[in-house]
């Protein structure tokens, strides 16, 4: 019976409407969607917790992760062995979507589990994945990334900072900077250039360094909100075993331009966080609606619900695509230049709306609970468009590698 | 939940695409510009003859049966070669106007079969006036026309009404006013049936726009990245510079983040015409912007050679400034995407993006949490 419906659908599908698009969750997604939100209602924390990028915020989030790892909630699409659920792509949105919905916490451990986990899954040894996956999964060890240099930025192929071979050992010096979570995380991935006499994308390697190392100096540096979410992170002599190189001598560089490709282009910023941010703008505007003068904003809160809603949109489109067998390519820019500049517009509508109470701190005697954590998210926002490669270097991909625009 | 066209889908849209590609070229649109009627009447036969004017129609009529998530992906072929042939407002709009009545148990359901079963067979063709744009395109080429009075929707002979032709600034467009009187003998529909025929026909003219309006946007696209390419100044070529880059890249953008919603709307179209309304004039608006955009900078990267009439740019251009004000312009869509957003009943938030995520009793907790 089922291989004759089978065989009836290969030859008309088409024709049937059968086997095509079907924009409606299966009864299995949908219990997994409810089994996540019990898991939050039963085990969210009961208040919210302090920002990250404090000393006692940042153990609250080390907790919290070690919260979602005691369900396996940790990272759900990993494999069973190392925390996770073995969860497809929906899934995984489905549990973002949960996750927002609940206010659940931001994740501390973002830079380990959406960046250099799915890296060491394709990278690393067994015995690496064995050290390393674990331990991020638990929320023992929490990541930062050491990609940026004072003169390597967007030119990340400008890197300076030395790792030299000393029997098994690596002796790395140099400097990192703009390194998100290293004030208080355990550990820092980085490239360092492991042949002296390469140059650009040549010689570098991708190694691993505990920041409690002898030799470490980690200097905050104090964010537009006036805490310390990244640091420059000096080297002096600072030893690593060689296991803590991931992937082979001198391929640094392409295993830091494929990390994973598409959980980079998918998972950074999953579109429940913006279409839950959209969600409040929407209740702010109700509120609010009646004492705007400015004639704009209608047009403006219109746009950023359907954009957030065209990125959940897109994104479900690129996940089915990659469940299906397909790839992710140089489209996974346009995410991007999307996300970032629609987190500046939701978050630019809400203090619009706010008026001249939206520069009110939260500990302001008049401050109220309408401000929500509209000012944080603002000033966050407007990093979008500058980390995890500018807007301005992905239009340059986009035109390159999707358009196929002359590079000179 | 799977969010891919099937590939048969794919593959059909590929055929269409070879044919369309192969036919209509920049030279054989200008040739149609200095005849009257606008159209080629072998091609429109052709497009007959793949069964496209009927692929909405149902089987029993002589259709094809299929659903506008089939339909869409043509539309964007048929936007990318800027077709001056009126076959998806027709097929979009006027013939699946005729295959709801002819599906219904309205008294002119056998009528509308009848007229189902010519146009299948190219024997006849519909256009649709439809109260929400004031001209016609191609009236004069259609056999039948559908004409709103009220509620009701009249099907007149295209013979028995006076035509008062305008002329567009899009020299593809044959558009005209329709001077007509109703009677007892042409009223297919009224009432309730009426006005729900006259929205879901808005939805879908709206839906094959957005389509076409993607498909002329990446057709522009790719003509200004062929252009800055072999254009040099300053011994380089024009696109090797980022200010023209990121100009092209912005269009991309939008056009990616355009697509998605176009399914989407497409999908809640075929199968849940409850959302219909609100995901379509997302996927019109999306659209709207990205093609507007993508003239803007395409013109713009062509520099003084987008001005001229003899650049073939117009051709695309002025499509879409023309049909981007049709079956409902940005005011029309906006405020109906607004007037959801302040229901208090509206499902939002990122589990509803679909609609109703789990079961009945939660969609009412959720309501009163949106609310």
């Amino acid at each position: 019976m089922q291989d004759n419906i089978f065989l009836m659908g290969v030859t008309q599908t088409w024709v049937k409407g059968t086997f095509t698009m079907k924009l409606t969750y299966t009864f299995e997604e949908q219990g997994f969607r409810l089994q996540v939100r019990q898991w939050l209602v039963d085990n969210l924390p009961k208040q919210p917790l302090n920002s990250f990028d404090t000393q006692k915020g940042f153990e609250q989030h080390r907790q919290w992760e070690k919260t979602l790892a005691s369900g396996n909630w940790g990272m759900v699409t990993w494999p069973k062995e190392y925390g996770g659920r073995g969860c497809n792509l929906i899934e995984w949105l489905i549990f973002e979507e949960e996750y927002y919905r609940a206010g659940a916490p931001l994740r501390v451990n973002q830079n380990g589990i959406f960046l250099l986990g799915p890296t060491l899954m394709e990278y690393g040894t067994d015995e690496q994945k064995e050290r390393f996956i674990s331990a991020m999964a638990s929320g023992d060890e929490i990541w930062a990334q050491g990609w940026s240099e004072p003169g390597a930025g967007s030119d990340m192929a400008a890197i300076r900072s030395k790792a030299t071979r000393d029997g098994d050992e690596y002796v790395i010096n140099g400097q990192k900077t703009w390194s998100s979570r290293a004030v208080f995380a355990d550990w820092v991935f980085c490239m360092f250039r492991t042949d002296p006499d390469s140059s650009r994308h040549h010689g570098l390697s991708f190694v691993l360094v505990p920041l409690d190392a002898e030799g470490v100096t980690v200097r905050p540096i104090e964010q537009l909100n006036g805490l310390p979410g990244f640091a420059e992170i000096f080297f002096d002599n600072v030893r690593v075993p060689v296991f803590n190189r991931l992937g082979g001598e001198g391929e640094g560089w392409s295993i830091a331009m494929s990390t994973a490709g598409f959980e980079r282009g998918l998972m950074l910023r999953s579109p429940a966080r913006f279409q839950q941010a959209a969600k409040n703008l929407m209740g702010l505007y109700r509120a609010k609606r009646n004492d705007i003068l400015d004639l704009s904003i209608e047009d403006a809160v219109v746009r950023c619900y359907m954009d957030a809603e065209a990125y959940a949109l897109s994104t479900y489109q690129t996940a089915s695509r990659l469940m299906s067998g397909g790839q992710i390519g140089a489209e996974s820019s346009c995410n991007k230049i999307f996300w970032s500049e629609l987190d500046i517009k939701i978050h630019d509508v809400a203090m619009r709306l706010l008026g001249s109470k939206g520069e009110l701190e939260a500990d302001s005697e008049d401050a109220s609970a309408e401000l929500g954590n509209w000012l944080d998210g603002f000033l966050f926002a407007q990093s979008g468009p500058i980390y995890a490669g500018t807007n301005e270097v992905q239009r340059n991909i986009i035109a390159e590698r999707m358009l196929g625009m002359p590079r000179k | 939940m799977n969010f891919t066209y099937s590939e048969d889908q794919l593959t059909y849209r590929d055929t269409v695409a070879a044919l369309l590609s192969g036919e209509v070229t920049a030279d054989s649109i200008r040739a149609r510009w200095t005849t009257r009627q606008g159209i080629d009447a072998n091609l429109t036969q052709q497009l007959a003859d793949m069964g496209l004017n009927a692929l909405l129609v149902p089987e029993s009529c002589g259709g094809l049966g299929l659903s506008e998530l089939d339909f869409i992906l043509l539309a964007q072929e048929c936007g990318r070669v800027a077709l001056p042939e009126p076959l998806v407002e027709n097929a979009m709009a006027a013939t699946a106007m005729l295959s709801d009545v002819a599906s219904s148990d309205l008294a002119a359901a056998n009528q509308c079969q009848d007229t189902l079963k010519q146009i299948a067979t190219g024997n006849a063709s519909v256009a649709c006036g439809h109260w929400i744009n004031p001209y016609v395109n191609m009236a004069d080429t259609s056999h039948w026309l559908l004409l709103p009075h009220g509620d009701e929707v009249h099907l007149v002979s295209t013979q028995t009404v006076d035509l008062i032709a305008q002329r567009s600034s899009d020299p593809s467009r044959r558009i005209s006013k329709v001077n007509w009187q109703p009677s007892r003998g042409t009223k297919i529909a009224g009432g309730q049936p009426g006005a729900e025929l006259w929205r879901s026909a808005l939805n879908r003219g709206a839906l094959g726009v957005a389509a076409q309006l993607i498909g002329l946007a990446e057709s522009i696209l790719h003509r200004a990245v062929v252009f800055t390419t072999d254009r040099e100044q300053f011994g380089r070529p024009v696109g090797a510079n980022q200010a023209v880059k990121h100009l092209l890249a912005d269009c991309a953008v939008s056009i990616e983040f355009a697509k998605p919603v176009i399914a989407r709307a497409a999908y809640a179209v075929a199968n849940s015409p409850t959302r219909a309304d609100w995901a379509v004039s997302h996927a019109k608006v999306a659209a709207s912007y990205a093609a507007l955009l993508t003239v803007r900078h395409g013109m713009q990267v062509h520099g003084a050679m987008g001005y001229t009439w003899e650049c073939d740019l117009q051709i695309w251009m002025k499509r879409c400034w023309a049909i981007d004000k049709t079956w409902g312009d940005a005011g029309f869509h906006k405020n109906r995407i607004h007037e959801w957003l302040l229901n208090p009943n509206a499902l939002m938030g990122a589990e509803h993006t679909f609609g109703k995520s789990t079961s009945p009793s939660d969609e009412s907790n959720s309501q009163q949490g949106a609310g």
